[in-house]
């Protein structure tokens, strides 16, 4: 039984889809990733479709179900690298992959998956930092 | 419209689609054809996104078929045709399949809609207990 691939690096999970999908193959690598960010506590999840030519409704419905169910275990799903005549194609078929954070390359989609986890890590120390800002703002005007 | 009038066939070829794993073949089948003709890559990827659709109804509510490819020629144009026939129970509602968002299974009821956008003509029969016939055709500069 063919796979695809799953890496883990660090909190995220790195997923470089290589060849063309049959359905069968596609509806294994939505649950092999689901079962993974559970195994592995992952924060993110990374699909690189670059090398895949076409995403039709089928494979287009599978991005957006791992996207929803990272989302309801904690984990942010980014799709890089998407080639033009795919997006193009995708509006077209009237898919417009809602839910699923993009980004131009591998490199942008990691700054993006960190972005969003720092972001969320820091909410409470941001608080704080209001509060600290706030008494300095005060020093100024005195 | 540059030219009007039936189109002739240069060739003629035909695949037969009964299990899933048939339909990456398929679509590089189809895929080499629209390179021969010089087909822009956005109009190949329209074409062999729309050929995954309505594959995948083939296998799904049909049961397996066999798709005719025909190159065509009309003037300066060239284009492929598909032709997609299957001995399946049939669609009775046929309005009602091309609508947006209608599915009697669990996908997303948009493979006939968005399939007939991204073709250049389209064109459905079904009769019922007999089968379905579905016609597209992609033109290289349509």
């Amino acid at each position: 039984m063919e796979k695809i691939p799953i890496l883990r690096m660090g909190k995220f999970l790195l997923v470089t889809i290589q060849v063309d999908l049959y359905d069968q193959l596609a509806e294994n690598l939505e649950a092999d990733l689901v079962q993974m960010v559970k195994k592995t506590d992952a924060r993110g999840v990374l699909i690189d479709v670059s090398s895949v030519t076409i995403i039709d409704s089928f494979m287009g419905r599978i991005l957006g179900n791992i996207a929803t169910m990272s989302k309801i275990m904690d984990a942010e799903t980014v799709v890089v690298g998407m080639q033009p005549a795919v997006a193009i194609t995708l509006v077209e078929l009237g898919l417009p992959l809602k839910g699923v954070h993009s980004a131009l390359n591998v490199e942008k989609g990691m700054e993006l998956l960190k972005s969003k986890i720092l972001l969320e890590e820091s909410e409470n120390e941001e608080e704080e930092d209001i509060n600290d800002d706030d008494d300095r703002d005060t020093d100024h005007t005195q | 419209m540059t030219t009007t009038g039936t189109p002739i066939i240069l060739s003629k070829d035909n695949i037969k689609i009964l299990k899933e794993q048939d339909v990456v073949p398929f679509r590089n089948r189809v895929r080499e054809y629209a390179v021969k003709i010089g087909m822009s890559l956005v109009n190949q990827t329209k074409l062999i996104t729309g050929a995954s659709e309505l594959v995948r109804n083939m296998l799904k509510y049909g049961g397996g078929g066999e798709v005719q490819i025909h190159v065509l020629s009309r003037g300066r144009d060239n284009g492929i045709r598909l032709v997609f026939q299957d001995q399946g129970p049939g669609i009775p509602d046929i309005n009602k399949a091309m609508q947006d968002g209608y599915t009697t299974g669990k996908s997303m009821g948009l493979g006939l809609p968005g399939t007939k956008r991204l073709m250049n003509e389209f064109e459905i029969t079904s009769e019922m207990g007999k089968g379905t016939t579905v016609t597209v055709v992609k033109w290289k500069n349509g």
